[in-house]
């Protein structure tokens, strides 16, 4: 008897593939999300694999808080110009203009990505809406199912979810909710760059090791520019750093770091003793809950 | 493609379950598995020192790694299924913590539903209770592979052997009557940490392994390649002429030149290409997402399933299944729903409850389903993934019940 083991990445490789393909064949409109941060370049990946040779049958959508990093916007251009993409823009800074939404006066705009990003979903009528998020990443998303359905309001209640058997992920929904996807729900941050390499996928330049103008604030190295910092009390200077997630200017934080090359990121992975968000999202220290509190308004 | 080209790796996955009843310290054993195994980052660990500071502990409560939710956390129950990831030098491991406390049937079910191992804790003061019973009866239902008996607490009844051997002994008992094929009893104490990661000190009678290392050890992950071989078809790419039939192979292997059958029907034809992920491949192997062509033009849709070799599934329209009921509303005799098997989704009918005229949350059962069109069935003890089905509402598209078919 021939045994076959297929090695950690390739299983989660093929049940993320088997995910994508589930929402193809169940959904009408289905949206991934993309940032340009790893995560959802991962995502994109996997959906050009799970539908090869053909194109994927879906779009993309980003949320554009209006404090991204200049890098990430080219990247995500490039991409969607690249494999032809189809791409839908919620910007936060619209709303804002409009007086719908308010600056908050820690001057963070990642909470405001809830309502463009809900209202977008609504207005386009996506029933199946794709993101990065993974268990590991926080108490909260741990509880997270694959299919995750959505009310109307986009709301989350962690306690009606719908219970998850074998791989049979039940997308039904009626007309106004929508369901979101996490195909690499049970991938952890170093399965995401262990991937990454192996797949010899290119990533943004603010992942590696590079000299930036950054300033201390709340704890964490944030990048000087308009978005607003520093202020007049926070000194700018250069630091080798690099980051380790991708999300608004104004929250996310770069860590020291003198990884230049995709080896030596996965080598610090491995040996820091801080998780992925612990060390770079000012947003989930607000307060124990907070990560969850979001998740149940409709952020992902 | 050869074996050697295919770039195995030894490191695995063990995806794994645990189960406890209420107040056994079964967050505390989680808790340490994680800690101990240094899988608990610094960041982590400060936020359960505060959070435990604040309550007045003197010592970090280990359950507050696990308990995510509000609710929880104010309650200090865990509500609904966790999924955590951590990993030794030997082998990655998934869990599906699994709560002790309300629904804990259906809880079990749904961690137990893709794991290769389940934990069932007891706390060795009580020893074997009603609950303990019931995880027992959803490891044997849902033939869990390896099954583990983690007699807890072992400091507060004196490390002694003889509490741990009654214990084990009337486990087995009932496990026998269960149908439980075996299973491996480990004495630890998630508090102290004795047995968990470390052997531990307290207990020289016991020349086991401690729980973690059972974990990286225990054979799994592996398909026989003689399996049946199983391809329920998720979707068609259509490229130009040509049309793959994607999916993930759910049991066996597929390889270029093999007869195939498509259900429900029944038309055979010959596979002339394989791709896995956009490379093409000779031969492909559970559990690979892949993408079939054939030799023939034939009407092959979402919902069919690809088969080869002599073991074909049975094509029937009466489903006969043991069941775990999951939703809050009762299931009973007459009820119209849908049928989700594989990729497929019927409508069916609820025709018997073996005798029973309803079953209620969390009851386990068996029942007779009539469905509108045939399904490609396996025995749940042959092939899981063709063997299980869910029953859904079709008014709000609610996750009803957990069936797994009997076909003898």
């Amino acid at each position: 008897m021939t045994v076959h083991t297929l090695s950690h990445l390739d299983a989660l490789e093929s049940e993320a593939v088997h995910i994508f393909r589930e929402v193809a064949g169940e959904f009408e409109r289905p949206v991934i999300l993309f940032s340009g941060g790893k995560d959802s370049i991962v995502m994109l990946h996997l959906a050009l694999k799970a539908f090869a040779p053909a194109a994927i049958p879906f779009s993309l959508l980003h949320v554009d808080t209006g404090h991204n990093f200049p890098e990430v916007l080219e990247y995500r251009d490039r991409t969607v110009a690249e494999h032809g993409l189809r791409l839908h823009v919620a910007s936060v800074q619209d709303y804002i203009d409009r007086g719908v939404l308010r600056e908050r006066p820690d001057g963070t705009r990642n909470p405001l990505q809830t309502v463009p990003l809900t209202e977008k979903i609504q207005s386009e009528r996506f029933d199946a809406v794709f993101g990065g998020g993974r268990r590991d990443e926080e108490k909260a998303r741990a509880k997270e199912r694959v299919f995750s359905l959505r009310d109307e309001f986009s709301q989350w209640d962690p306690r009606r979810q719908r219970p998850e058997l074998w791989q049979l992920y039940n997308g039904r929904h009626a007309p106004g909710e929508h369901v979101r996807v996490f195909p690499l729900s049970n991938w952890t941050e170093l399965d995401v760059w262990q991937y990454i390499a192996r797949e010899g996928i290119e990533l943004p330049e603010i992942y590696f090791a590079h000299h930036r103008e950054v300033f201390m604030r709340g704890g964490m190295w944030l990048t000087a520019g308009e978005w607003g910092g520093p202020r007049e009390n926070e000194a700018v200077e250069k630091r080798q750093v690099r980051y380790r997630t991708v999300g608004d200017m104004s929250c996310t934080g770069a860590v020291d770091s003198d990884a230049v090359t995709l080896d030596q990121v996965i080598a610090e992975i491995a040996a820091s003793r801080l998780t992925e968000r612990g060390a770079t999202r000012a947003d989930d220290k607000l307060s124990e809950a907070a990560m969850e509190d979001r998740k149940r308004e409709g952020y992902f | 493609m050869s074996m050697t080209t295919m770039g195995m790796t030894t490191i695995d996955t063990l995806r794994f379950a645990t189960a406890g009843s209420v107040d056994d310290g079964k967050s505390t054993l989680v808790g340490r598995l994680l800690h101990d195994s240094k899988s608990v980052l610094a960041d982590q660990l400060e936020a359960v020192e505060r959070a435990s500071a604040n309550r007045g502990q003197d010592a970090p409560d280990l359950a507050l790694l696990t308990d995510g939710l509000r609710a929880e956390r104010e309650q200090g129950i865990t509500i609904d299924v966790a999924y955590r990831y951590f990993a030794t030098p030997r082998r990655r491991f998934i869990l599906a913590d699994t709560p002790g406390h309300v629904q804990y049937t259906r809880n079990m079910v749904t961690g137990a539903s893709t794991a290769e191992l389940a934990i069932i804790l007891v706390d060795a003061r009580n020893g074997v209770v009603e609950q303990t019973l019931r995880h027992a009866a959803v490891a044997a239902l849902l033939r869990v592979p390896h099954v583990v008996l983690a007699v807890n607490k072992m400091d507060l009844v004196g490390y002694e052997e003889k509490e741990f051997l009654r214990i084990v002994e009337d486990f087995g008992r009932h496990a026998e009557e269960l149908g439980l094929p075996g299973f491996t009893p480990i004495p630890v104490s998630a508090l102290v940490g004795d047995n968990v990661v470390e052997r531990s000190a307290h207990m020289d009678w016991y020349d086991g392994p401690a729980l973690l290392e059972y974990l990286e050890t225990v054979p799994v992950g592996v398909e026989a390649a003689d399996a049946p071989a199983r391809l329920p078809v998720q979707y068609v790419i259509r490229h130009g002429d040509e049309r793959h039939y994607a999916g993930q192979l759910v049991s066996g292997a597929l390889r270029v030149g093999d007869r195939v059958t498509v259900h429900p029907s029944g038309e055979t034809s010959e596979i002339v290409g394989i791709d896995v992920l956009g490379e093409a491949a000779e031969v492909a192997f559970a559990p690979q997402s892949i993408t079939v062509r054939l030799a023939d033009q034939r009407d092959v849709a979402r919902g069919d399933m690809i088969t080869a070799g002599a073991d074909g599934p049975t094509l029937t329209q009466d489903v006969r299944a043991a069941v775990c009921h999951l939703a809050e509303r009762p299931l009973r005799v007459g009820d119209r729903v849908l049928l989700r098997h594989t990729t497929r989704t019927v409508k069916a009918i609820v025709r018997d409850l073996g005798g029973a005229g309803s079953l209620a949350t969390n009851d386990l059962g068996r029942v007779v389903l009539r469905t509108a069109e045939p399904l490609a069935l396996d025995d749940y003890a042959e092939v899981r993934r063709t063997g299980a089905f869910i029953l859904v509402d079709p008014a709000d598209g609610a996750t009803l019940t957990a069936g797994m078919v009997e076909l003898t």
